[in-house]
């Protein structure tokens, strides 16, 4: 909402700077963002606001007169003024066309009021695009010199308007500074939702007089004429009150639309409005003032439509399929829930929302019936965004506007038509209200001000607050009862008008008022959260392990996720999915099903970027459930290694490639340091993965999820290099569902161990799992350690056959072991090789 | 007594040893010199070997004086070996010297991502007030993220909210963590409450440098027989202070949400600028974090808890806006970009 200055002080005194009133208005929930200098000089003290917007020079900026408009001797498209500036009379060339009529008609009858400009002043360039400022200088036009100018309101930072000069109100003082005359400053208020009161002059008066103290004023109405009563002119009938509340009419007869006066123009431009005619001007005008919005119909075509009688005015739901062209030209098609002003005759506009074309005011209108109602807020949202209609009027009403304000609107508005366009008031008004709001009676104690904000205040303090905004307030005992005044829709009753009174009262209070208190109500019970504190655990281990934490987009689509899910040969058909009804892109369609898919795709921006990728993620997937609405939300982790396995240094310039065992060490190691229990990694196959390289995770018996290269053909789906991209996903859930809180730790053995290489030879197939399986348990407790340091594959030992070596250590744990005791193990681990397996030992 | 023949030929044998010892620069010419002159046939052994056959009014004399001579040779010996020893080690420091300037050889560690970060600041912070974490879905229904918060259908106020929704009806991408809140107040009601609910929202927008259609919000609840605005108040305050710096100037702001009231927006003045204005703080000096309120009554009577007994409070930030802000970051679009050259600055 744009404020001016100037308006607001018509209905509040303000003594505060600028500044300071921004500030006040900010911290009672009327914040300002922005201010904009509309000719008062800029704030010398230090402010928090972004103030912007032109000062007027008072020396160089002042109001002069036209006495005489002459033609350019050389140009036919420029005039020569003759101009009075309270000092002198001065020749002004202008191009401005609205002076143009004036041309050659030698000395004026009634001088023409102007905005003049001295040389040196500053000033916005009305030729530029924008509003660039520039100073005025000596200059020749046309062999005609030019020192100093008569202004467009662009020019003087007013609007955008570069049309023609201002031509100002007849009663403007010659010589005075303009900035004296009408210099304004604009506030860019942003309304609140539930503070749609506040969305016109008066609501932020209203405000402003609550937090100064200063009294609330109406400025005068200007006189003008009455005529005879609307009696029996025209009548109402409202079908459902739920949608229309009040209905009230005024009348007004012999008006001429013309140009509103300058000064009118100006505050509509400043608040954003664009003026039309007088008539049309009046109910903007009004509504920006007082908050109702308002509409007005030729009352000719009304009387035409009815076939010459008085109008009724009805108002109903649309019909189905029922069509109206509003004031834009546009024909819309109507819905059941958008509510319609009709006449006998069909639609005459979008209730609310926008007029009907056939019954708008016209140059051509001389007789206008003035609407002022109240709708469903309901409904006019609904159909405003249905329509994709936004106006000042929907805006308003959408939010909800109290029917007590109509009457007084439409007789406000009355007043400024017939003063600014002529014509006669008819007295009275058809006023049309079955069903007035009853306005609630809130009752609040002490203590629950106390409960509520932390700080005492007496019955009375509360009472005096809430009246400040006009609640009539009355205090028993330590209860304060407020009847909500009625021009707001925003209280409640019972115990949210408590919460809604208690935020009336800590704004009046002042926010930074309020003490600053730690919670004294007692702690709740604290709970462990193993999950949440072994997920942080995971992430630590992992980036402890090189790994590089991403957190990918949940949105994509089912075709980006097929580049990783379909299997490497084969068909494919995609999961359900979570979907968007209402996607940003096509390529943001669905809900991730899987976080690998999305990790892989990070990995691929960035494979131009980095030698070595080495990313992972821990976040939810999310799988529609069959039967139910909302879709399960697993955590899954994923990770993906490729490129070097250790970033190259000067000294090493080639590093080896990552493989399969580097990405197996990681969870080996995660796995270890998460004290996962009884963890192993076994071969397996995944449809997306190289057949022969790739396994799965166990806890136990239980899977946690897969790891391994990915196939050479579902790799070429994406832009990587040749190196080999090893990817894991797990079911994050169940992992971090396995971390033990604590686990038990063995003693560090006093006795000194036997330690010995033993190489075994045995067919390429025997997986290397089971020869350690077959080691240890063979070896019994004794053996503390198997590592296996080397695998061989040569002639010596023969073709498809390998050797594998380890380093064996033994050890008791309460005596120092013998060299019989150590060699009866070995040959107990061999012998049980040899047996199981057909291994032979290697010497 | 001085012309004893042997004293003066054990004088020259000194002096002749401590002057070649002087000539000796390597660990071979010392053991040379060693065996010269301590070594079982050096003349100075010989002379003891003969100490019986001399006259015995002589032999104590010559004997204590080959002793001393033997003793002085070999503290030379030492001492000369000693300084080769310290001369070796020397040469060799001096041979083994890196050009340190040369870059390290680092190990492989990741990071993790920023987001992550500021949300464990922000978690351990709440944590050491007893604010415990609760979680709760991201596919939410139309009733929890805005019907029970006080956003009945139609509401004006879920304009607020530009909302993806899915094409099961009644079903959305949550837009806030809040219905986290009716979640937890469900399942703890009538217990007091303090919890903080971190997690990714989304919005229907347009993603640009200030916008995303994703984002990790944490939100803040406190729900008790005796829970203020002051508290409200006291809480904010110490987290910004924590999370800012102790100096943080904050303020509170009147505003609205519909599931909160009183509400407020909490700003804290720009400590890129200090309050002066700057880029940062679009020249306002102050820095908006949350958004926050006494909870409505309707939400708590959704939640399980009666407003006449009960109150509380909600506060809700946005990690990455706070990450913006905590690291300058001038585009919202590095976070999900997840470009290693973003990433690796962490």
């Amino acid at each position: 909402m744009k404020v001016p200055l100037s308006w607001l002080k018509e209905f509040v005194e303000i003594d505060l700077s600028l500044p300071e009133l921004a500030y006040r208005l900010t911290m009672a929930g009327l914040e300002v963002e922005e201010i904009r200098l509309v000719g008062l000089p800029m704030p010398a003290e230090a402010h928090e606001f972004k103030i912007e917007g032109l000062s007027w020079d008072p020396d160089k900026i002042v109001v002069a007169q036209i006495e005489e408009v002459m033609p350019h001797p050389n140009a036919d498209r420029l005039v020569l003024c003759r101009l009075y500036d309270g000092r002198e009379t001065l020749t002004v060339l202008t191009g401005a066309p609205n002076l143009f009529p004036y041309k050659g008609q030698g000395p004026l009858p009634k001088p023409l009021k102007v905005a003049y400009a001295r040389e040196g002043a500053r000033l916005y360039d009305g030729h530029q695009p924008g509003f660039v400022l520039t100073t005025l200088k000596r200059t020749k036009i046309r062999g005609v010199e030019s020192f100093s100018m008569v202004c467009s309101e662009k020019e003087l930072g007013i609007s955008e308007e570069h049309e023609g000069i201002i031509i100002l109100d007849d009663d403007a003082p010659v010589g005075m500074p303009l900035v004296d005359y009408m210099g304004d400053a604009v506030l860019e208020i942003a309304i609140l939702p539930n503070m749609i009161r506040a969305a016109s002059i008066l609501g932020v008066a209203r405000e402003l007089a609550a937090l100064t103290g200063k009294p609330l004023r109406q400025p005068p109405l200007p006189p003008f004429e009455r005529g005879a009563s609307i009696e029996g002119r025209a009548a109402i009938q409202i079908t459902d009150p739920d949608l229309n509340p009040r209905f009230v009419l005024g009348l007004i007869e012999g008006v001429t639309p013309r140009p509103s006066p300058y000064w009118v123009q100006r505050r509509l431009r400043l608040a954003g409005m664009r003026p039309i005619n007088s008539v049309v001007d009046a109910t903007n005008y009004v509504m920006l003032m007082l908050g109702e919005p308002l509409h007005a119909f030729d009352y000719d075509v009304l009387l035409t439509r009815a076939g010459g009688k008085p109008p009724t005015i009805i108002t109903r739901p649309a019909r189905e399929g029922e069509r109206l062209t509003t004031l834009d030209g546009v024909e819309r098609t109507l819905e059941p829930y958008m509510i319609l002003v009709t006449d006998t005759a069909g639609p005459l506009s979008l209730a609310g929302i926008m007029g009907g074309l056939e019954s708008e005011v016209t140059e051509a209108t001389r007789n206008v019936l003035l609407e002022g109602a109240t709708w469903n807020p309901i409904n006019v949202r609904r159909a405003a965004s249905a329509l994709r209609l936004s106006s000042e009027a929907a805006y308003r009403f959408a939010r909800g506007v109290h029917p007590a304000l109509a009457p007084e609107a439409v007789r406000v508005c009355l007043a400024y038509m017939a003063a600014w366009s002529g014509g006669r008031v008819a007295e009275g008004l058809v006023d049309a209200y079955p069903k007035p709001p009853v306005d609630p009676e809130v009752h609040l104690s002490e203590a629950e001000v106390r409960r509520w904000l932390g700080v005492s205040l007496r019955g009375e303090e509360v009472a005096d607050l809430l009246r400040r905004l006009e609640f009539a307030c009355q205090v028993q005992g330590e209860t304060v009862i407020a009847r909500v005044p009625p021009h707001r829709l925003d209280i409640g009753e019972g115990v949210i008008g408590k919460a809604d009174l208690i935020e009336e009262i800590a704004r009046l209070y002042g926010y930074d008022r309020l003490p600053e208190t730690l919670p004294a109500d007692p702690l709740p019970q604290q709970r462990n959260q193993p999950l949440l504190q072994a997920e942080e655990a995971l992430r630590d281990v992992l980036v402890g392990l090189g790994l590089q934490e991403v957190v990918t987009y949940r949105l994509t689509s089912p075709e980006r996720e097929a580049r990783w899910l379909a299997p490497a040969e084969g068909d494919y058909t995609p999961p359900d999915y979570v979907r968007l009804a209402n996607p940003i892109a096509p390529e943001r369609s669905v809900m991730r099903r899987s976080l690998l898919a999305a990790v892989l795709e990070v990995a691929e921006r960035n494979a131009r970027l980095s030698e070595r990728l080495a990313f992972f993620e821990i976040g939810p997937v999310f799988l529609p459930l069959p039967g139910q609405d909302l879709p399960e939300e697993p955590l899954r982790l994923a990770l993906v290694l490729s490129g070097v396995r250790h970033l190259p240094a000067w000294d090493r310039a080639e590093p080896p490639l990552a493989d399969f065992f580097d990405l197996k060490g990681i969870l080996e190691e995660m796995a270890e340091a998460l004290h996962v229990p009884h963890w192993r990694i076994e071969p397996a196959s995944y449809p997306s993965l190289h057949p022969g390289k790739s396994a799965v995770l166990y806890s136990g018996e239980r899977e946690l999820g897969y790891l391994g290269e990915v196939h050479p053909l579902v790799k070429a789906r994406y832009d990587f290099g040749p190196a080999p991209v090893l990817v894991a996903e797990l079911d994050a859930t169940a992992l971090l569902s396995l971390v033990p809180e604590r686990f038990e730790v063995q003693g560090v053995p006093v006795y000194p161990p036997v330690i010995e290489d033993i190489a075994v030879v045995v067919d390429e197939s025997v997986p290397a799992a089971q020869v350690e399986s077959i080691i240890r348990q063979a070896g019994g407790k004794m053996l503390t350690r198997v590592h296996l340091f080397d695998v061989f594959r040569g002639e010596q030992i023969g073709a498809g056959k390998k050797s594998l070596a380890y380093n064996l250590t033994y050890q008791a744990p309460d005596h120092t072991l013998t060299d019989a005791e150590a060699a009866q193990i070995r040959q107990k681990i061999i012998r049980r090789l040899e047996q199981t397996l057909g291994a032979r030992l290697r010497s | 007594m001085d012309d004893v023949l042997e004293i003066n030929e054990l004088d020259a044998l000194q002096a002749r040893a401590l002057q070649e010892l002087e000539a000796v620069n390597d660990e071979a010419a010392l053991q040379a010199w060693r065996v010269a002159h301590l070594g079982r046939n050096a003349p100075l052994m010989q002379i003891f070997s003969r100490l019986g056959q001399l006259p015995k009014e002589v032999r104590p004399q010559v004997g204590q004086r080959a002793n001393q001579v033997k003793q002085a040779l070999e503290a030379a010996l030492e001492e000369r070996a000693a300084a080769l020893r310290a001369a070796a080690l020397r040469r060799a420091l001096e041979s083994e010297r890196l050009d340190v300037t040369l870059p390290g050889r680092r190990p492989e560690l990741g990071r993790l991502h920023p987001t992550t970060r500021t949300l464990r600041r922000i978690v351990h912070i709440f944590a050491e007030m007893g604010f415990q974490v609760y979680r709760s879905r991201e596919v939410e229904s139309d009733a929890y993220n805005f019907e029970l918060l006080n956003m009945p259908a139609h509401h004006p106020a879920r304009d607020l909210w530009d909302t993806f929704y899915t094409t099961t009806s009644g079903v959305l991408l949550r837009t806030h963590t809040s219905p986290g809140q009716i979640h937890v107040m469900r399942e703890r009601a009538p217990q007091p409450i303090r919890v903080i609910l971190p997690g990714m929202c989304y919005r229907y927008e347009q993603i640009s440098a200030r916008s995303e259609i994703q984002f990790n919000q944490v939100e803040v609840l406190a729900v008790g027989r005796n829970i203020t605005f002051s508290d409200l108040k006291g809480t904010l305050n110490t987290f910004a202070r924590r999370l800012f710096g102790e100096q943080a100037r904050t303020r509170l702001r009147p505003s609205y949400f519909p599931f909160t009231e009183p509400s407020a927006e909490m700003d804290v003045e720009c400590f890129v600028c200090g309050g002066k204005g700057c880029t940062v703080c679009k020249g306002s000096g102050w820095l908006e974090i949350l958004g926050c309120g006494m909870v409505h009554p309707t939400v708590l009577q959704n939640g399980g808890y009666d407003p006449e007994e009960f109150g509380g409070f909600a506060a809700g930030m946005g990690v990455e806006r706070i990450t913006m802000l905590l690291h300058r970051i001038e585009d919202i679009r590095y976070f999900w970009a997840n470009d290693v050259r973003f990433l690796s600055q962490f």
